[in-house]
């Protein structure tokens, strides 16, 4: 395999190549920081392009571009709360919050660092390890699903800084919405009141664009004053160099969020959106300071950011080792493979290792040219969109947010679905129900019915199929996983209650309103 | 009334002149078709096979066609939202759509409301199948379909096959399956063949009814326990048939293309034409036949009354099976 991998390391570094992994890399970070356009879009976009090249080269450019364009979703992300994919929710909570509090450009350079490391250790993964995580990911079964997406849901009450109920509702509101359309399971039509493009429910771009962005260009517009800034003008220009620093001062938050986007990128279906929650829950879980986030906290966007592109190896093994896509762009991949008469699987490997080993490589190549492209490109966008008045703002977002709702499914009514619910979150978040729990509770709700319903179709064959929920050796550790979770925030509360009797003001509370 | 002449007349005169020219430029004369880029829809998401398909057959059809064809998407309710999209569109023979069967016969039958009926749909051509498989993991117990049918016919319910969702071709080849030999077995959608396959890998359904290129695409890791085709495909002679079997079962998925309701007769034929000449292109045929698609040549009227014949038996199978 050393030779193999030392052939990769020699086929990246001729010039072409890397003038390829680097047009793909910027391509995909200027696609990947619309809203509304997705990796998977910009991906479909390149295939034709592909036909006319060898099936390393291919590979290699479609690779970058998705390494891209995980990252580049960062940036609107950060800058205008505008999560390009659901790959970039919670780097939206975090690194908005950073923007408001004029850190934007902190949060670009923890955005940038996150990414090179998670990037980094998915194809080390992907390299090293793909045989036995392949076979690991097989072993989540439906009912596993079922688990993860309940223990996704947990994040909401962790992540309710504030009022536990209120994130219980926006969640609740959140399922409701994932049943409006065709049952995953069971083919019944839910909710569309006779309109049949709400058949295919409520698309999940369009509605976190929603959901984030309009309710801040409508405050935005509808407040005057100081606080209307989405951007504090006092914003800070620091030294790249400390910055830096900073980020890699935590680099156990770096991997360990790097780690949790990997392993859940091999799941196929469910890795890609919950990878960057999970790691995100996780760094406020384990930090000395949880009460930071949700106010502009850079290690929340570190984590996200690192994990979200972990995912890109992660979603890579299980594509070329069991021709399973784990994330929607994989799928792209795979139908590049096929049509280069590639097919996907241990034969792979062994017939096509060079191949194999260059574009993974380039993925490591990609990861690491993201930092100066990033750093030079998103400090520039990043430094543009703070001097913009208001009053070009607002229509700039707007048209963007319009536009890449349509782009979606070329479709109108993605667009009213995107502007009705975000007139419906400005509200919601004038009574303190926020958005993050609704998204949450849309991306999860499907995977959990969807798991719940095959669960018990598959144990048909047992006495008590809703058993198999509870006796799978799998499962145990997701539920022991999801208690933790859910219990985590009272029991810290109570110690520090505890350690500190005379002055304590309790972490989270879930009296207060 | 001088006034009048010097602004409002050249104004009149303009929008007069600007009407004239909307009868030039695209669509309005179907004998002069196509004049413009055509839309080439995808009712599924990027990447899967009806993508795949489109793709190979863009650049025949481009250059068959004389003009520029695009692909975009539409995915949403397993190809639903598109095809009721379609009867909604301008039939000007500038907007065609992929199209399935038995997706387009199934869901306005099983579904209140699917936005459109499988009339609706005016179907051009009909280009390629992939006939349904029944596969095991390679180490499960059952050796062959008998095994399989014995140890349904002893637990009914208790085999769960897993297929790619509800109302689509391998859920009506599993009813189909069960109705032919008389057993029970579980069928569990899942949301595309690449969930479904982990499924079967893992051991977490039993079975797997699904379709023929993924003989090639898992290799040894499965059983092939009946192909269902006729006659043996070529390159498949290993795999036995089912109906060689004992079984009469024949089904898969039917792609092609359609085209709104209205559409005039004579883009009809000449799309459906076009789409006969490329099923003939070496590249494309090769193309096909590796990934293990069956090439089929149904113009309009052959696919329309396919498309009945078929609509019986399933109306037949459900009134059966009482779900109707």
């Amino acid at each position: 395999m050393l030779d193999l991998l030392g052939g990769g390391v020699l086929a990246n570094l001729a010039p072409s190549m890397l003038l390829l992994v680097l047009v793909g890399t910027a391509a995909g970070m200027a696609i990947g920081a619309m809203p509304g356009l997705s990796a998977t879009m910009g991906l479909a976009l390149l295939v034709p392009f592909t036909f006319v090249m060898e099936p390393t080269r291919a590979l290699v450019l479609l690779g970058a571009f998705y390494m891209g364009a995980i990252y580049g979703g960062s940036f609107t992300a950060i800058l205008v709360n505008a999560p390009g994919t659901p790959s970039s929710v919670a780097t939206a909570l975090e690194g908005y919050q950073m923007t408001k509090k004029g850190k934007s450009e902190l949060a670009v350079v923890g955005a940038t660092m996150g990414s090179l490391v998670g990037g980094l250790i998915g194809v080390v993964a992907l390299i090293f390890l793909a045989p036995p995580l392949a076979e690991f990911s097989l072993r989540f079964g439906p009912q596993e699903y079922f688990w993860i997406a309940i223990f996704g849901l947990t994040i909401i009450i962790s992540m309710a800084s504030g009022s536990i109920v209120k994130g219980l509702i926006g969640g609740v509101l959140g399922l409701l919405l994932a049943t409006i359309g065709v049952a995953p399971v069971g083919g019944e039509v839910r909710f569309t009141f006779g309109e049949p493009m709400l058949q295919g429910g409520v698309p999940l771009v369009p509605a976190m664009v929603g959901l984030f962005t309009i309710p801040e260009v409508i405050r935005l517009v509808a407040r005057k004053g100081r606080e209307a800034q989405m951007l504090d003008e006092r914003a800070q220009r620091e030294k790249l160099w400390p910055m830096i620093r900073l980020i890699f001062s935590k680099p156990f938050n770096l991997v360990r969020s790097s780690v949790i986007g990997t392993v859940t990128g091999i799941l196929p279906g469910a890795g890609g959106s919950i990878a960057n929650l999970v790691a995100y829950n996780e760094a406020k879980r384990s930090s000395k300071h949880p009460e930071t986030y949700g106010k502009g906290e850079v290690d929340g966007v570190v984590a996200a950011e690192s994990a979200n592109n972990a995912t890109v190896g992660g979603g890579m093994i299980p594509t070329l080792t069991l021709g399973v896509p784990g994330t929607p762009p994989d799928a792209i991949i795979i139908g590049v493979l096929l049509l280069h008469g590639l097919r996907p699987g241990a034969e792979l490997f062994s017939t096509s290792g060079d191949l194999v080993y260059t574009f993974a490589i380039a993925l490591a190549v990609s990861a690491v040219m993201m930092v100066p492209v990033g750093l030079i490109g998103g400090r520039a966008l990043q430094r543009g969109v703070v001097a913009m008045p208001a009053r070009y703002l607002a229509p700039g977002i707007t048209v963007l947010t319009i536009v890449g709702a349509y782009a979606v499914r070329t479709s109108v009514v993605d667009v009213v679905i995107m502007l009705v619910l975000g007139v419906l979150a400005y509200f919601l978040s004038l009574a303190g129900i926020s958005a993050a729990p609704i998204v949450l509770g849309l991306i999860l709700g499907s995977i959990a019915e969807t798991g719940l319903v095959q669960g018990m179709l598959t144990a048909q064959g047992e006495p008590q199929p809703w058993l198999t929920f509870f006796n799978r050796p799998l499962s145990l550790v997701l539920i022991a996983l999801t208690v933790v979770s859910l219990v985590w925030p009272f029991v810290r509360a109570r110690r520090e209650r505890r350690s500190r009797p005379a002055d304590a003001v309790p972490a989270a509370t879930p009296r207060k309103d | 009334m001088k006034r009048f002449a010097t602004r409002a007349l050249p104004a009149l005169v303009a929008s007069a002149m600007l009407t004239a020219c909307g009868g030039i430029g695209g669509g309005d004369d179907p004998a002069a078709y196509p004049e413009g880029p055509i839309d080439y829809v995808v009712a599924f998401d990027a990447g899967g096979e009806s993508d795949l398909t489109a793709r190979l057959q863009q650049g025949p059809l481009t250059e068959a066609l004389g003009t520029e064809v695009s692909i975009s998407y539409k995915p949403g309710a397993g190809g639903a939202l598109a095809w009721s999209e379609l009867t909604r569109t301008r039939p000007d023979g500038y907007t065609i759509m992929g199209h399935n069967l038995p997706h387009i016969i199934l869901q306005p039958m099983m579904r209140e409301d699917a936005g459109y009926e499988t009339d609706q749909l005016k179907q051009v051509y009909i280009f390629q199948s992939t006939p349904n498989i029944l596969a095991v993991r390679a180490d499960s117990p059952y050796q062959t379909l008998d095994d399989f049918i014995a140890a349904a016919k002893a637990n009914p319910g208790a085999i769960s096959v897993g297929g790619s969702g509800d109302f689509s071709a391998n859920h009506i080849g599993t009813l189909l399956l069960n109705d032919e030999a008389g057993i029970e077995t579980t069928y569990t959608p899942f949301s595309g063949t690449g969930a479904a396959v982990p499924a079967l890998l893992g051991g977490h359904v039993d079975a797997l009814m699904t379709y023929t290129p993924m003989i090639s695409q898992l290799g040894d890791q499965i059983r092939v326990l009946g192909i269902a085709t006729e006659e043996p495909m070529k390159g498949l002679e290993d795999h036995p048939t089912f109906t060689e079997q004992g079984i009469d079962l024949v089904e898969g998925a039917y792609r092609g293309v359609a085209v709104p309701p209205e559409t005039p007769d004579v883009i009809v034929e000449k799309l459906a034409a076009t789409f006969a000449e490329i099923n003939k292109d070496p590249g494309l045929i090769q193309q096909f036949e590796e990934q293990l698609f069956v090439l089929e040549n149904m113009g309009p009227e052959e696919a329309t009354a396919f498309t009945q014949e078929r609509k019986a038996v399933y109306q037949g199978l459900f009134e059966r099976l009482g779900m109707l």
